[in-house]
């Protein structure tokens, strides 16, 4: 309870911090959401149809309400009595109106997100299995061929910037060789499950390669480190198998840090993988946010960036959580 | 002559590492019949727990080189097949660990790592195990043990803990069980609990014991024979009471005189033996404890330096072995060495 309280606690702090900052940028919202034909008028109604001309904490009031009860863009109740039409309710928890979509943030990232968490999924579940897998293999083989082969490569494979990896599975995988088709996001209403994973395959792996090699240093570290306890000997002279050992006794002691990085690795590509939704052209939360960037579109910038926030708030409550689990001698207060 | 229970001969456990071999054992031989307790005492890094860990065969392959023969009850536990030798450990050979706390796993149930232990070696159904290990916390003087058994070891005490181990060691009925300085993590007042309840078991379990520990305390109060330890060899090695009685090695005589005696005369030195024990990559030429040994200097010439002294028999019984050039070395102990740490004993003679 105490957690969730903070975390609210968290967030709000946050949003002020993006919201002051946004302000206080040179850059001029109302011009780039005013569009082209501008004229001092029409910069005018905008500025007061987006709330812009009132003080900065007045506008954050306004946004926080907008969440807890939602708002009318704009909020003028004598235009929404004489033409319903022109203005757009966004229903609570309403995160801001994109005046350059001409769409709530809400629906922008409703779009999105299907994408990123997706992406996201698929490549925790790739990276995480093969990161434990390789791990485990490296510190059961430690000092050997095979543990100096895993840890290497995986750290040459870190060493490649993302956008290499890429643009060097899209050429290679999808289009010299044709392995896979070429990726473009389904949902699973589209293509099945089948489609929604194979096409997801790609840009998956270039996010779980990434990852891969500190996991399989973390999973071979934490292994080596309780492989050495004094419990590991313990199991060993009760008789249990090798295998036994490793897999019940070693790993379930390593589980913890690793689901600790998990979590917040996992958070925090929720929030979007730019480079790879970019180079593999997914309209993901990444995406939107490179899109939103280059249009001044502050409005989706600020729901992006709590969004982000508050998956990770989120992810460490569930890890918190999850440690309990775990590790019984861990009681939550 | 029969063959006994457990025979140990020649038995070494080498370390390569990049500075030199570490001779952690270098040698040993000892035997030990059913329902009889072996105490191995020594210094920290004498040798004594490698020794014991290489009978249950718990050294990797990679790191240690384990020659030598153990035979117990005539198979060579050192020539069997890993998977052969992985069927003895817990059910043949059980090991109770100094640490009890670190010793169980954090994460499962003090009684699933028992009833664990059980399975391993008898198919039986969980329930069976579970039905069975509360019979064994029950036995080991565990109170309410159908609660205790889903308890974590940390909900555990010190003493509580050691008795689940020993649950966990002799649920299968070992016949030859190891206790690694069973008694050295817990409160003095838990310890005599424990080693109440160790030789309650034994005599139950009808198993031979091996009791690995520095403090002499636990020696003269479970063991019947004694092995002296230093640096990885037996110094000396006889039946317990002869052995504490009429130590003939200078090493052991450092270890009586460490020991404070309570009951009897406060008025007594306690003497710390001089020095530390001696590296195991090169340990010292001759006779290992000689710059440390304050007697050297009673055997002729540069003997103790140079040549290392055999394990004979001592002075006086054939079974009572030493590793010592000193010629009479029952006369100095009772004539220098005892008056010192045990004046009132002399008085009384």
């Amino acid at each position: 309870m105490r957690r969730i309280f903070i975390g609210i606690v968290l967030l709000l702090a946050l949003s002020l911090m993006t919201f002051f900052l946004f302000f206080a940028s040179p850059v001029d919202v109302t011009r780039f959401a005013c569009g082209k034909n501008c004229t001092p008028e029409k910069r005018a109604t905008t500025e007061k149809a987006l709330g812009y001309d009132k003080p900065v904490l007045e506008q954050w009031t306004d946004f926080l309400k907008g969440i807890v009860v939602g708002r009318d863009y704009p909020d003028d109740p004598e235009l929404q009595a004489a033409a319903p039409d022109v203005v757009t309710h966004c229903a609570a928890p309403c995160f801001g109106y994109s005046q350059v979509n001409a769409q709530t943030v809400n629906q922008l990232i409703k779009e999105a997100a299907p994408v990123s968490v997706s992406l996201a999924l698929m490549a925790v579940f790739i990276w995480v299995l093969l990161g434990v897998l390789f791990g485990l293999l490296a510190a059961v083989t430690k000092g050997s061929l095979i543990d100096r082969g895993i840890v290497g490569l995986t750290l040459v494979v870190y060493a490649f910037p993302t956008f290499f990896v890429a643009i060097f599975l899209l050429k290679y995988v999808a289009i010299k060789w044709q392995w896979l088709p070429f990726p473009q996001y389904e949902t699973i209403a589209e293509g099945g499950i089948g489609g929604w994973l194979t096409n997801l395959i790609l840009p998956a792996t270039t996010l779980a390669l990434f990852y891969l090699a500190g996991y399989v240093r973390i999973t071979r570290a934490f292994v080596l480190e309780s492989l050495s306890e004094d419990y590991i000997r313990t199991a060993t002279a009760k008789g249990l198998a090798p295998r036994k050992v490793l897999f019940k006794h070693a790993l379930r002691a390593a589980l913890t840090p690793l689901v600790t990085m998990i979590g917040l690795d996992f958070a925090s590509l929720l929030g979007g993988a730019i480079i790879t939704e970019t180079v593999f052209s997914y309209h993901g939360l990444g995406a939107l946010a490179v899109r939103a960037n280059v249009s001044y579109d502050l409005p989706v910038l600020i729901g992006l960036l709590l969004l982000a926030g508050a998956f990770v708030i989120l992810a460490n409550i569930v890890v918190d959580v999850l440690y309990a689990y775990i590790d019984p001698r861990v009681r939550l207060d | 002559m029969t063959t006994p229970f457990l025979s140990v001969q020649d038995l070494k456990v080498h370390f390569p590492t990049p500075d030199g071999i570490v001779k952690a054992t270098d040698g040993l031989s000892f035997t030990l019949e059913k329902g009889r307790t072996l105490g191995i005492v020594g210094e920290s890094g004498s040798g004594k727990s490698v020794s014991s860990s290489a009978i249950l065969g718990l050294h990797r392959k990679t790191s240690a080189q384990v020659s030598g023969q153990i035979l117990l009850e005539g198979t060579d536990l050192l020539q069997i097949s890993d998977e052969q030798m992985r069927r003895k450990r817990g059910a043949e050979v059980a090991m109770i660990f100094q640490d009890p706390l670190s010793a169980m796993h954090p994460y499962y149930t003090v009684g699933n790592q028992i009833s664990e232990a059980y399975r391993v070696h008898h198919s039986v159904s969980k329930k069976a195990a579970r039905t069975r290990t509360i019979e064994m916390l029950d036995r080991v003087g565990i109170p309410q043990p159908d609660r205790r058994v889903d308890d974590y070891p940390h909900q555990f005490s010190g003493g509580m803990r050691q008795r689940a181990m020993i649950a966990m060691a002799l649920i299968n009925n070992p016949s030859l069980l190891i206790a690694d300085e069973p008694t050295t993590a817990l409160d003095v007042t838990v310890q005599a609990q424990i080693l109440d309840l160790l030789q309650d078991l034994q005599r139950e379990f009808e198993s031979a014991v091996i009791i690995i520990t520095h403090d002499l305390g636990v020696i003269a109060e479970m063991a019947d024979e004694v092995l002296v330890m230093y640096a990885g060899r037996a110094v000396e090695y006889g039946m317990a009471k002869e052995l504490m009685t009429h130590p003939e090695m200078p090493y052991t005589w450092g270890l009586l005189s460490s020991v404070p005696d309570v009951a009897g005369d406060t008025s007594a030195k306690l003497i710390p033996i001089p020095g530390s024990p001696p590296s195991l990559l090169n340990t010292p030429s001759g006779c290992a404890f000689h710059p440390r040994c304050t007697h050297s200097a009673k055997v002729q010439g540069d003997l103790c330096r140079t040549v290392m002294p055999e394990l004979v028999p001592g002075t006086r019984t054939e079974s009572h072995l030493k590793r010592c050039h000193l010629a009479n070395p029952d006369a100095i102990y009772e004539q220098e060495v005892l008056p010192e740490i045990a004046p009132d004993l002399v008085e009384e003679r």
